[in-house]
């Protein structure tokens, strides 16, 4: 295949081709609705077909790496809120893991049962918004993403209610949470959590059955186990291929083993599957979440050892990793013994879940490479850093 | 035109409108048009974007003050939200759209970073505002704003276009031919975005400029 050199600022060209004739290559991004962000896809198409796909990164680049070095421990926590925006609890969970494991904190029952009910509601919060948005995706504008961020509200007024912060909560701390949430928020929870699987149910009467839907998922953008376990694919992407592997069973952190629940697993690989796994595994956040609320447990939430001014743990490094609602969230930090983290490197999972989406849309249309993104699940927060 | 009006009062007028006789001038209407049928751009940046979908969502409902024709196109927007952290690398897009999109238009910087670079204004790759490049008419604080400070700056946003003059010296700049409407588009220098502002609607102040290079 013979390329015709880049025309620079161009947008389509044609890419001659001895084989296919004309080949058009098509960016995509970084304005564009599709793309979640400010992702661009280069797209090059045989007629509507996409016979080359390159991801073109780095327009939401942050710099959260380099920051990280250069502010206190305490400091970064507020930054891992806006590296996935969708799911600040979540990440401020795997980042107090990571310095609970430098410094050897320990965290009191009470917080971990905390920690799991923010969890899970921010798993709720999340698979329900991508599937309202996977929806729009598929042209159904409006309906399931009003439907979901409906539901979504519901969620951030208890997140608001208990940190301050709808979106940015900035919740957890080294060893424990920063406020204890009184028995209101709680039975608001109960209520939340309670309600869930009847909305769960109208989604699911709206979307799961409905044919359109079945005829433009099923069989798009097919993920073979072993290339996504060889990729280092996580989350409900590796768990739709059909490989059961989460870490809340694997590793079995904070108090998760205590609690009853199944780990839902694809037989395809494909969008549909996609989708499924996430409903599927919102129902059994539900499951947990009624443990969780019904265990509560009393006492403390912060453990009184646990020092915020002045923090220096000591020389070393950890690694904590979360089952985030994309996939393995986790927090490399290495300590000289200093205020600041020598190295700070987050592990992303929409950023490496996004890495064989070239193998995913080879073949199809390019109109199935915009749900086939959307089924990814990404956030460009957390893929840019 | 202000000079030329006809000496009436608004008591007056509200007289004759009791009485079912409307009395308005050309600008008033062209303004109260457009004011109440704002298409913003359909045009996410980072987090702020989610908070701008949510402002679009039944339960803040932006289609209250008309602005709920989220466009794909710059060819037919009004309003460009900058609704996030923008980059050196996004910057030169930014830009771009701004000048494809049509005049009349405007822009709200939504969220500190649009604004300052916010919490991110450290880092290497991130603009220290979106200003220096773009008009800005409305900018609202937050981080993330909340979907009522949005729907707020936008409240604010219609009642500068009511006022706005089509003619004389106050009128816009797609009207005027002493002021060029597109803004330069940056690009990628060997230290930083070349030009690193646009002058017409940014110069650094004083205490920012070094002694050695005023």
């Amino acid at each position: 295949m013979s390329l015709t050199p880049e025309i620079g600022g161009a947008h389509v060209r044609a890419v001659h081709d001895e084989f296919h004739g004309d080949l058009l290559e098509v960016s995509m991004g970084p304005h564009h609705p599709s793309t979640h962000g400010v992702f661009r896809m280069i797209v090059t198409l045989d007629g509507e077909t996409i016979v080359k796909l390159k991801p073109v990164f780095g327009y939401l680049h942050r710099n959260h790496e380099k920051l990280g070095e250069n502010t206190t421990y305490l400091a970064s926590m507020p930054y891992t809120d806006r590296l996935d925006y969708l799911n600040s609890m979540s990440n401020n969970w795997a980042y107090a893991l990571a310095v609970e494991k430098l410094a050897g904190l320990a965290v009191p029952e009470r917080a971990e049962y905390v920690r799991v009910i923010l969890a899970e509601l921010t798993r709720l919060l999340n698979h329900t918004c991508l599937a309202g948005f996977l929806m729009q995706d598929c042209g159904c504008s409006g309906t399931p993403l009003m439907y979901a961020f409906r539901e979504r509200e519901k969620i951030l007024d208890l997140f608001e209610s208990l940190s301050g912060s709808r979106m940015m909560c900035n919740y957890q701390r080294f060893g424990g949470c920063r406020v204890d949430p009184p028995a209101e928020w709680l039975a608001g929870a109960q209520r939340l959590v309670d309600g869930y699987s009847a909305f769960l149910d109208e989604f699911e009467a709206l979307l799961t059955g409905n044919e359109i839907l079945m005829a433009r998922t099923q069989g798009v953008g097919r993920l073979d186990p072993a290339l996504a376990v060889s990729a280092g694919v996580a989350g409900p992407m590796l768990r739709a291929t059909g490989v059961g592997h989460d870490l809340r069973k694997v590793d079995g952190y904070g108090v998760y083993p205590r609690f009853e629940f199944r780990v839902p697993v694809g037989a395809h690989g494909d969008t549909y599957d996609r989708y499924m796994i996430r409903i599927l595994e919102m129902r059994e956040s539900i499951r947990i979440l009624q443990q969780a609320l019904a265990g509560l447990p009393g006492g403390p939430v912060m453990d009184p050892k646990a020092k915020l001014r002045g923090f220096r743990p000591k020389a070393g490094e950890a690694y904590g990793r979360i089952e985030g609602p994309k996939g393995e969230i986790g927090f490399y930090l290495i300590s000289d013994g200093g205020p600041n983290p020598y190295r700070y490197r987050v592990r992303p999972p929409s950023f490496i879940n996004l890495t064989i989406l070239e193998d995913m849309c080879l073949g199809h249309t390019v109109a199935d490479a915009v749900i086939i993104l959307g089924s990814v699940d990404i956030v460009l927060g957390e893929v840019d850093r | 035109m202000s000079d030329a009006a006809p000496a009436i009062s608004q008591e007056e007028r509200d007289e004759l409108r009791r009485h079912g006789i409307l009395l308005t001038s050309l600008e008033e209407l062209y303004n109260w048009g457009r004011s109440h049928s704002v298409w913003p751009l359909n045009f996410g940046l980072a987090c702020c974007a989610i908070e701008m979908i949510a402002a679009s969502m039944a339960r803040y409902d932006i289609a209250r003050f008309g602005s709920e024709v989220f466009r794909p196109s710059p060819r037919q927007a009004d309003l460009l939200i900058v609704s996030g952290t923008v980059t050196k690398k996004m910057a030169p897009q930014v830009v771009r759209l701004w000048n494809q999109m049509p005049e009349p238009k405007y822009c709200i910087a939504m969220g500190a970073c649009a604004i300052s670079g916010g919490p991110f204004k450290q880092g290497y790759n991130v603009l220290k505002g979106i200003d220096r490049f773009i008009p800005v008419d409305i900018y609202i604080p937050g981080c993330p704003p909340r979907p009522e400070a949005l729907l707020h700056g936008l409240v604010q946003l219609q009642a500068k276009i009511s006022g706005q003059a089509i003619t004389g010296p106050d009128a816009p700049r797609h009207l005027r031919s002493d002021i060029e409407c597109d803004c330069p588009v940056p690009e990628f220098g060997a230290h930083d975005l070349e030009p690193p502002q646009n002058p017409a609607v940014w110069t650094p102040p004083p205490s920012l400029v070094r002694p050695d290079k005023a």
